[in-house]
């Protein structure tokens, strides 16, 4: 029978674009809820521009490490931070994407893609990561033609079909549990050894029509109209061959989705926003929290509490800082 | 049939659908015989009527009510159309179940029929006045898909502000052939005018960029 996942309280749509805002947020993830709350506590003007609301927690099935929950959907989780938000109304503007930022004397300038332009003294980069890609021949060709980022959304389209699971962190096992109740073959191709946790390694035993390939590459994705199937690279045996499937889904992780800052702050050698202990960029009054940042685990539980530490160094730098420079 | 929706949703629902400003009609359209989803689809709409005194329902057959079927483009069952206080069709379609993730599209459609503003900047609305082509945005969705409701709603508040929109929810499962036709294998997929493809939940933007092309 169905589920209803009922997500109970809406956004608030009422965004005032007078005036320069303390401290405006961008993303609305673990990192960029917990940096509104830490933020409007303190009293400063605080404002959420997102994309999505929810950030990546939506491209999870269920989180079973976020402490006071044995297991939640990452969907209910992302509904019950905006629940808490929404009880201090923090005004969300939702449905777009900031396309430029630049730094005025003290403050901040934000393009917004519907066209208006927003003024912070503060601005808290949380706009964590896009799903990585293996970027070989094939993969752009067959997207959405067998070639899937999303376990949750895309699993029933693999009905009876044999899928390949790219990648062996927790994303990819996740991944192989999402799929095996529609796939009636799942095959697990990853370069190197597993790097997913043990316990979700135990529940991978359970799933009879999974088979793995350790340490073997992907080179391609083979197709027609639709994808047939992979070509691999088995490197203990330093052999080629191919395996036919007619789903590819891709777990290998995220690049940072740290765009908006080139040029402006400095970035490592992934993309990811260098910070400091104060979750501060190279740029003064500049804030990066979460997956964007060089911080190596992303787990949702981090991302939060780096939001947190975000909001209360940006009320610090607003109340010394900022004032002494004006 | 047991009821879909537990004690829990049902409150939810009651509480969601409080703010709604004037009276809402869907007019579902079934079949006899075999069909997909078409028995749960009128339950479910049966259900929601009971929890909010501004929702109606209109039960229709798509080959008895044929020539009205025919007037709001309805070719599928189960297939819902959403109208306003004064009865006018929008532009606002679900084909199949609104179920799992999708139930918080069919909320808000409930919600911005109901006459709420949808706090879009002044430069979209001017932006959307100019669309004076006729446009269909199909919208396929799969129930356990979290990003599928936005792309929805989207396609929806596009139809409720231009007569010459449309905008349809198709839930792939239950019309996997059409699916197949429209080589969906990944969600959301938006199809607008049969042509132009856009993948996963865009901003608005991207529609509006894709409409003044057309």
């Amino acid at each position: 029978m169905f589920d209803f996942n009922v997500e109970t309280t809406k956004e608030s749509s009422v965004f005032d674009e007078t005036g320069l805002w303390d401290f405006l947020i961008i993303g609305s993830g673990p990192a960029g809820f917990n940096a509104a709350l830490y933020a409007k506590r303190k009293g400063l003007s605080v404002g959420i521009l997102t994309d999505e609301i929810g950030g990546q927690l939506h491209n999870t099935t269920t989180v079973d490490n976020y402490l006071g929950y044995s297991l939640i959907d990452g969907a209910d989780l992302s509904a019950k931070f905006l629940d808490h938000i929404n009880t201090l109304a923090i005004p969300i503007l939702k449905n777009i994407r900031v396309t430029k930022l630049k730094k005025d004397n003290q403050d901040f300038e934000l393009g917004i893609s519907d066209g208006r332009t927003l003024k912070a003294k503060t601005v808290l980069i949380a706009t964590g990561g896009l799903p990585r890609k293996l970027d070989i021949p094939g993969e752009e060709a067959y997207a959405n033609r067998g070639v899937s980022y999303c376990a949750t959304c895309d699993a029933p389209f693999y009905k009876d079909k044999h899928v390949i699971v790219a990648g062996g962190g927790n994303s990819a096992a996740e991944g192989v549990i999402d799929l095996a109740a529609w796939a009636n073959k799942i095959t697990v191709v990853h370069r190197s050894q597993w790097r997913a946790d043990e316990i979700l390694l135990e529940k991978l035993k359970d799933i009879p029509q999974l088979s793995v390939h350790l340490e073997t590459e992907i080179k391609a994705v083979l197709g027609d109209k639709r994808m047939t199937g992979v070509a691999v690279y088995d490197k203990l045996k330093k052999k080629t061959y191919e395996i036919a499937a007619e789903g590819l889904l891709i777990e290998i992780g995220n690049v940072p989705n740290s765009n908006l800052v080139f040029g402006l702050a400095k970035t490592n050698d992934k993309g990811e926003i260098i910070v400091g202990a104060n979750q501060m960029t190279s740029v003064a009054g500049l804030f990066a929290a979460g997956d964007v940042t060089t911080q190596p685990d992303k787990q949702i539980i981090i991302s939060t509490a780096e939001g947190a530490k975000a909001a209360l160094a940006a009320n610090q730098y607003l109340n010394k800082t900022y004032k002494e420079r004006r | 049939m047991a009821n879909l929706l537990n004690e829990e949703n049902k409150k939810q629902i009651r509480d969601f659908l409080k703010p709604m400003k004037n009276p809402i009609t869907m007019v579902l359209f079934t079949k006899e015989g075999s069909c997909q989803t078409c028995k749960e689809t009128k339950q479910l709409l049966s259900e929601v009527e009971t929890l909010s005194d501004k929702v109606n329902v209109e039960y229709k057959d798509l080959n008895q009510d044929s020539a009205l079927a025919e007037e709001y483009g309805v070719t599928m069952a189960p297939s819902f159309v959403v109208l306003d206080a004064q009865g006018m069709y929008k532009g606002v379609k679900f084909n199949g179940i609104p179920a799992g993730h999708e139930i918080n599209s069919f909320l808000s459609a409930l919600i911005d029929m109901s006459g709420h503003d949808f706090g879009f900047d002044k430069k979209v609305l001017e932006r959307l006045k100019k669309i004076d082509k006729p446009v269909n945005i199909k919208v396929f969705i799969t129930l356990s898909c979290p990003h599928c409701p936005g792309a929805v709603q989207n396609a929806h508040r596009l139809a409720m502000l231009n007569e010459n929109i449309e905008g349809e929810m198709i839930e792939a499962q239950t019309f996997a052939e059409l699916s197949n036709q429209y080589d969906v294998s990944g969600v959301p997929k938006i199809v607008i005018n049969d042509k132009h493809e856009l993948m996963g939940n865009q901003p608005l933007e991207s529609y509006l960029d894709t409409l003044e092309k057309l």
